[in-house]
């Protein structure tokens, strides 16, 4: 017997003995208003450091009397703020839409592949002229939402059979996916002509760096439908994550959740990655750092992801653009430099469940 | 639409149901017809493969019959909404092994969730009815426990306790014992009859346990080849005969000592 059974064992003659008082619990809706109240605080916070500091810091007075400090603060740095908060936001609530959907802790839209997808489609877009428009869309929306979009469908066909969606399956799809994402990228770049492929290169190393708010409020428009939809799903989402048949048995329509949570997915992680490049592990740290703080609710999880990953990346952003003094890094090296561990830890803790 | 039938009539009725997976797929579920009468503990037995879990996830809604038609109270199940049908039968899949640490009390009350709505969560009632749920099964002390530390016998009395917690008129097991040892499928069986005797609780379990049928079940279901093939009470269904053509297997041997059958295979 092993040391680890002989406590359990302990623990449940225990539980046997020791009348159990009446647990009290706190109802999920109280835990959630708790929840929003500090993480708004923290998000609140992170703006306002994330706003004051920077390559120059700005200070209130500068903004009143200086005319470059006020073009500096409005055209460059509150909208580069306010887009790290969304994509930080964004990446975060799909992973953990993603987890939840495919009972999975180590699911993100990097680790699925969708980000890779999104990135080809991207990429092709910019070869072949990154100003066009359909319809008042920028054409590389469009092209990432789709490649974002056939990513999620092939990682998923691969990995399910029939009832059950096979977990490490369904992570190597993602990797072999991103590899050959990142290989048609490449390819694409090598072909495209020179300033098209300098485009691309800037584009895949990852940035928020952004001009004046035009970006930023055509991508609210594709984001917020997003948003909606999946926290709108996160009933469903919460009761599949416990248990697909029992969510069915429940009343949820499995299949109609599925298709409305891929859907958003794409199109958000599809419009990030178009905009920002690929960042990954956001979906991955932001979720479990708030499970550890307040607990597995899946209708906990999701808004209160979007809040921390706002704050997350906005952080992350800033130590990208003052760290090198000046010059910038490509904020997703910054963000899988801190996922890639915790991703590691993660997979750990699981096999040690499963091996329970 | 809660009616209030008188006990002994028929609550779940099932008639001539087909069902495959897909088209073009052999049928697994193959004219199959069963009436379920309320306040009954009711076994549905057959070798495997021959379609038991399919035929009570038709029962419980979750597959659509490709022929037939299921019954739940007079109405077709198919005409109910799935929120509303959630609060008349409760379905226990074989095992759950949630991956996320959630609490035995946050699974129990996601069997509250057809009686919420989408963006109300559940109140001082629902609680209440979560807790009551959990000390029915005896599993009080799990409440604050994770659900992925429990053993596989608690987290059965986990799910049980979830499906008792949606308030349902009938509860449909599937094998819920298949994981559990002795001890713990007796102690399953003795809250799944004082769910009965207390509340008049309808029950269909499907089960490979022919020890534990008589005299604990009041009904026997056997399915062979996607049909039932033989119904009644324990002792009718429980014989040479009727065994050996559910199972295919002339050597099966049912015997009565101490008040109840012994089943086996020679």
């Amino acid at each position: 017997m092993l040391e680890r059974d002989v406590v359990s064992a302990e623990l449940k003659q225990a539980h046997a003995r020791v009348p159990v008082a009446p647990v009290r619990v706190r109802g999920a809706g109280a835990s959630l208003a708790r929840a929003l109240l500090w993480l708004t605080l923290l998000l609140l916070l992170a703006t306002v450091v994330a706003l004051w500091l920077g390559y120059a810091p700005i200070s209130l007075a500068a903004l009143r009397t200086d005319e470059a400090a006020r073009a500096l603060f409005f055209r460059l740095r509150l909208p580069r703020v306010l887009l790290a908060g969304m994509v930080g936001g964004s990446l975060a609530m799909v992973g953990a839409g993603l987890q939840a959907l495919f009972r999975n802790p180590l699911a993100e839209p990097l680790t699925l592949g969708v980000s890779g997808g999104g990135a080809l489609g991207a990429s092709v877009a910019i070869a072949l002229g990154a100003g066009a428009k359909v319809a008042g869309v920028p054409f590389v929306f469009l092209a990432a939402f789709a490649g974002a979009g056939a990513a999620v469908v092939v990682v998923y066909r691969l990995a399910r059979t029939g009832a059950v969606v096979l977990p490490g399956a369904l992570l190597l799809a993602g990797v072999v996916l991103n590899f050959v994402a990142a290989s048609g990228v490449v390819l694409i770049q090598y072909f495209a002509d020179y300033s098209r492929a300098l485009q691309i290169l800037r584009w895949t190393i990852g940035s928020l760096d952004v001009v004046g708010f035009d970006l930023v409020w055509r991508m609210a428009l594709f984001l917020v439908p997003g948003w909606a939809v999946l926290l709108w799903m996160a009933r469903d989402l919460h009761l599949i994550a416990v248990d697909e048949e029992t969510a069915a048995s429940l009343g949820v329509n499995v299949r109609r959740s599925e298709r409305l949570v891929y859907a958003a997915s794409s199109l958000i992680v599809g419009v990030t990655v178009a905009v920002g490049g690929t960042i990954g592990f956001v979906g991955l740290i932001v979720p479990h750092a708030i499970r550890l703080l307040f607990g597995e609710d899946v209708r906990v999880l999701l808004p209160c992801s979007f809040l921390l990953g706002a704050a997350f990346l906005m952080l992350a952003d800033l130590v990208a653009r003052t760290a090198l003094g000046t010059g910038e890094l490509p904020v997703g090296a910054i963000t899988a430099l801190a996922g890639g561990p915790v991703f590691l830890w993660l997979l750990r803790r699981q096999q040690r469940l499963a091996a329970m | 639409m809660r009616t209030t039938s008188a006990p002994g009539t028929v609550l779940l009725a099932a008639r001539g149901l087909h069902f495959a997976y897909a088209a073009g797929l052999p049928e697994v579920v193959c004219d199959a017809s069963l009436a379920l009468r309320r306040g009954t503990l009711a076994a549905l037995i057959g070798a495997n493969g021959s379609g038991k879990s399919s035929l009570i996830r038709l029962l419980a809604g979750l597959f659509t019959p490709t022929r037939g038609e299921v019954r739940f109270d007079g109405v077709p199940l198919h005409a109910v909404e799935a929120r509303v049908r959630a609060r008349r039968i409760a379905y226990v899949p074989q095992a759950t092994a949630s991956v996320f640490p959630l609490t035995a009390l946050e699974v129990v009350l996601t069997g509250r969730s057809p009686y919420t709505t989408r963006f109300r969560f559940e109140n001082e009632h629902d609680l209440r009815v979560a807790h009551d749920a959990l000390a029915a099964v005896d599993a009080a002390h799990l409440a604050a426990r994770s659900v992925t530390e429990l053993s596989g016998g608690e987290r059965q009395l986990v799910a049980l306790a979830r499906a008792l917690a949606q308030e349902p008129d009938c509860l449909l097991l599937d094998e819920p014992s298949a994981a559990l040892d002795l001890k713990h499928r007796a102690g399953l069986l003795r809250h799944l009859r004082r769910l009965r005797d207390e509340r008049g609780m309808t029950a269909l379990v499907v089960t490979h346990d022919l020890q534990l049928l008589d005299p604990a079940f009041d009904e026997v279901f056997a399915m062979r080849g996607g049909a039932v093939v033989a119904a009644g009470p324990p002792a009718d269904v429980l014989r040479d005969e009727v065994l050996a053509d559910v199972y295919a297997d002339e050597h099966v041997r049912a015997r009565q000592a101490f008040g109840r059958t012994f089943v086996w295979s020679e």
